[in-house]
């Protein structure tokens, strides 16, 4: 999209899938200005649009919600606060199905990430190239506003996820009840000796199942997203061929992609929403 | 550039097929379960969706993977 260069549909797919990403350039700190430069920049870049966007849409969460409960009212609910209290009421539900221990933090954290990562994903919605457009008009090259289609992001919360899931794993069985946990099943056997020589199996086990949750986690999302993100690129592609026909059969498809992806959108928040309680409350599974 | 036609099919197609038979087990099995309960229904609709969700994720990755390969890729290593 860069103006006086031509756009090819590689280029142009290359420079939706390009994060603006801040780091250590050979001219001191700043923002690169191409993919490769982006990937010298190695470990300690960061990206600042998913970054920005993720905090800007927790903001939104945050600041929605609470505006909805201060104008609460105890009669018939209206629009927003309807709207709030299904939300509510559906992840409230959901966690009362599906996690049986006692913890009051458990609800409220699967409704910040059902919403959030619902808002995430439904940045997918907007037009591919309508933000870019705009923050390229005023001079910042790159813009991805899909937070979900990082994996940096998506990783990140299944990392946050992981780190819960061990907190609480020790917090409600001990250390050597977590311990135990990891290394006396799924084989066990009445005597210590054969038990012993079982433990590195049984660790080896279990720590494959422990650490494959976070990564299916945020894998899980990240794919979905990034998919559907494509297919809006390759799609918006049909609109530089010049022809009107395939311009308005790339809307057409267009649109019908964006309605079958609500579907994926609210279905992949919901899945996040509930691994991480069933997650969480295998945690608080006390033996 | 042939080989990587020919990858973007394999993972298209094969991820396809397996998802395929996934939602056909999984829909069937909701149709025998609601047709002996039909008062559990609602709940085993839910539960198909979460499921439905996790199978798509699969083959949804694959097209994903398969268009970049194909549309960015591969005229990449042609041209």
């Amino acid at each position: 999209m860069a103006s006086g260069v031509e756009i090819t549909s590689t280029s142009y797919i290359q420079h939706h899938l390009t994060n603006l990403t801040f780091g250590q350039t050979d001219h001191g700190w700043g923002f690169a200005h191409n993919a490769q430069e982006a990937a010298e920049m190695g470990f300690m870049a960061v990206n600042v649009d998913s970054l920005g966007w993720s905090i800007f849409l927790g903001l939104v969460f945050c600041i929605l919600f609470r505006f909805a409960a201060n104008r609460a009212t105890s009669g018939v609910p209206t629009g927003m606060q309807n709207f709030i209290e299904m939300m509510v009421e559906f992840v409230d539900g959901t966690v009362k199905d599906s996690f049986h221990g006692n913890n009051p933090w458990i609800a409220p954290i699967a409704l910040t990430i059902f919403v959030w990562v619902f808002f995430m994903n439904l940045m997918d919605l907007i037009p591919v190239d309508f933000i870019p457009h705009l923050f390229e008009v005023g001079g910042v090259p790159f813009q991805k506003i899909v937070p979900s289609t990082d994996p940096n992001i998506t990783l990140g919360m299944a990392l946050a996820v992981f780190g819960m899931i061990l907190y609480y794993s020790i917090k409600v069985k001990g250390v050597s009840g977590f311990l135990g946990e990891l290394t006396l099943q799924p084989f066990a056997a009445k005597s210590p000796i054969i038990q012993a020589m079982f433990m590195p199996v049984n660790l080896a086990l279990e720590l494959v199942g422990l650490l494959a949750k976070p990564f299916s986690l945020g894998l899980r999302l990240f794919g979905n997203m990034y998919a559907g993100e494509m297919i809006f690129i390759l799609i918006a592609i049909m609109y530089m061929s010049g022809s009107w026909i395939l311009g308005a059969f790339g809307g057409t498809l267009q649109l019908g992609w964006a309605i079958f992806h609500i579907l994926i959108i609210t279905l992949q928040a919901f899945i996040f929403m509930v691994l991480t309680v069933v997650y969480l409350g295998m945690a608080h599974e006390n033996h | 550039m042939g080989l990587i036609m020919i990858a973007a099919a394999v993972m298209v197609g094969f991820g396809a097929l397996g998802a395929a038979v996934g939602m056909g087990l999984l829909g069937g099995k909701l149709l025998e379960g609601t047709a002996r309960q039909p008062e559990l229904g609602p709940m085993l609709q839910g539960k198909m969706f979460l499921l439905a969700g996790l199978i798509d994720a699969i083959p949804m990755i694959g097209v994903g993977i398969g268009m970049y390969l194909i549309f960015a890729v591969a005229p990449g290593v042609a041209g």
